[in-house]
């Protein structure tokens, strides 16, 4: 155990205090009664209970929701069943490096360039199909598509940390592959799976770059209907929107810390 | 002939090894290729094409647009674009240095908390990290609002109208910049501090060292490893920052991914926006490959 100097401890509550003000200040505006101007008018909750009957909002909430889930769930699969295949098969060491490369692309790369690509391949995939109109559905592609990245990525390093052994006895005692899978190979692998579940939800929900280039008019998610709203000018109602959105945030947060460090 | 291998404990064949695993990457990768790969070289094919009178693509080979990016038109050369570049560059590397410069003390600070409390400050830090980018943003409005004192203050010194709020300029865009992305560099930071060797720490004071040698010399090659993955995860990123300027910036300060939003959006010059997409993506490999010795793994939080 170490003491802090006094001057450490300054600058890190200086920098704490300086990543939360904003997000404090929101919180308290979103209970202040003045509908305009930052001037302290007494407590209501008001602003609340109007968002539950704003049906644009409450649609908002909804696309978000889905957006994540559907995404998650296609990500997840395909990312883990992708990390498996690229973990335990022995494929040549060119042929490792450029997937993984691939694979890494989304990490690395600014996520502009990512839409940007996405928009100029719809659009020319919208000459072939309506269904690539932007959309949800085109939302949900793209949020799938570095979705895949990250929970690939998870995924084997929990496939290389659990190592083959197991896997190896199951053979040895004549497991079929499906037997070895279902039996071995995914058990072991469910925390690393579900870590990289929990990271693509929240990285879609997290997500306004992707969105915002793929959206449609019919689906705003919440993050799309924030910036369009402040943009306009900032509201109680969007205070309060905003430090709903924290809140779950948070929950989620400690909700995953819980889970993994069991 | 067939040669058989035995691969963990399963007698099989090369072939039959190859076809399964196949089978396995299939899905996956047949969805990067079409929705990564393929869309990526889309691109690069775009920047390359003409655009219509009417924002529609023409396939048309040309340099223009690459041109326009250097600062060529019909009227001769100006130095916009070129400046709204390098400005993402600099507006990165200063929103990088000023996040490592508070990470240092306030990872310090958190491996200093007793076991119990340690996770609480590290989750405060954690929080903002995945909390809305489009959220944080927006926030600093009601801090830069003309009734607070960060605006009074700047309005009695000249520097702003009386009653004007303190946004949009680069002044926000920094603040915005650096309270986005000081996570990204304290969360890997911290793992690295953690981990320290105090004993090195100990040993360069005891041989009377200077503070500055003992940072240089026993903390920073050891906190190497979390520092360069968190310059990485700042320094990429915040180039092609969009939201940040867009709603703290505004039209005074431009940074390159409001420009290809706009190309994208309003002027509907896909061309031209592809051309700075693929910009973008070299200042991305050059930042990459100067740190790619240093970087070779990357931890998620």
């Amino acid at each position: 155990m170490r003491k802090s100097h006094p001057l450490i401890i300054a600058v890190a509550m200086f920098t704490l205090g300086f990543l939360y003000l904003p997000l404090v200040a929101v919180a308290v505006f979103s209970v202040n009664a003045t509908r305009y101007g930052l001037v302290w008018r007494g407590f209501t909750l008001d602003w609340y209970l109007k968002l539950c009957q704003n049906e644009f909002i409450l649609n908002a909430a909804w696309n978000t929701l889905v957006l994540a889930v559907v995404s998650t769930v296609a990500a997840t699969i395909l990312g883990t069943v992708l990390a498996i295949g690229m973990d335990r098969f022995p494929w040549g060491r060119k042929a490792n490096t450029s997937l993984d490369l691939v694979l890494h692309i989304p990490v690395v790369i600014p996520d502009i360039i990512l839409a940007a690509a996405l928009v100029v391949a719809f659009g020319l995939l919208r000459v072939v199909s309506s269904l690539f109109e932007p959309g949800l559905l085109n939302m949900i592609i793209g949020h799938i598509t570095f979705q895949i990245s990250f929970v690939a990525l998870v995924v084997r390093s929990r496939l290389v940390s659990i190592g083959r052994d197991v896997e190896e006895v199951a053979r040895d005692l004549f497991a079929s592959t499906p037997y070895v899978l279902r039996r071995v190979t995914i058990p072991l692998l469910l925390p690393g799976i579900v870590a990289g579940a929990m990271l693509a939800f929240t990285l879609s929900l997290d997500d306004f770059v992707i969105s915002f280039f793929t959206a449609g008019p019919e689906s705003v998610t919440l993050p799309l209907f924030i910036f369009a709203a402040v943009r306009r000018g900032v509201t109680p109602q969007i205070h309060a929107l905003s430090t709903l959105v924290v809140l779950i945030t948070v929950i989620l947060i400690v909700g995953m810390e819980r889970f993994t460090r069991k | 002939m067939i040669k058989l291998l035995v691969w963990y404990g399963e007698l099989t064949t090369r072939k039959n090894l190859a076809k399964r695993g196949l089978l396995f990457l299939g899905a996956g990768m047949l969805w990067l290729m079409v929705f990564l790969v393929l869309p990526g070289l889309v691109l690069i094919g775009v920047s390359f094409a003409t655009r219509g009178a009417y924002g529609e693509l023409v396939w048309e080979f040309t340099l223009e647009n690459y041109k326009r990016m250097a600062g060529f038109s019909l009227f001769g050369w100006t130095a916009d674009y070129i400046m709204i570049l390098w400005r993402s560059v600099w507006v990165a590397f200063v929103t990088t240095l000023i996040s490592v410069v508070l990470s240092y003390p306030l990872s310090f600070f958190i491996c200093a908390r007793p076991e119990r409390t340690r996770y609480f400050w590290l989750t405060l830090v954690i929080i903002p990290f995945w909390t809305n980018m489009v959220i944080r943003t927006y926030a600093w409005f009601l801090i830069l609002a003309p009734e607070l004192p960060l605006a009074k203050i700047a309005a009695f010194f000249g520097l702003i109208p009386q009653s004007a709020p303190l946004y949009p300029n680069a002044f926000a865009v920094y603040l915005g910049m650096v309270s986005m992305f000081l996570p990204f560099v304290t969360l890997p930071l911290y793992a690295s501090v953690e981990r320290l060797d105090w004993a090195l720490v100990e040993a360069a004071q005891d041989l009377y060292a200077s503070k500055v040698r003992v940072f240089t010399q026993a903390i920073l090659p050891q906190t190497m490893p979390g520092l360069s993955v968190g310059i990485i995860l700042t320094f990429v990123p915040a180039m092609g920052m969009f939201v940040v300027p867009d709603l703290l910036g505004g039209a005074k300060y431009m940074l390159v991914g409001n420009l290809i939003q706009q190309q994208f959006g309003a002027s509907r010059d896909w061309p031209f926006g592809a051309a700075i997409s693929m910009g973008l993506m070299v200042l991305t490999m050059i930042s990459l490959q100067l740190y790619r010795r240093r970087s070779k793994e990357i931890e998620f939080v």
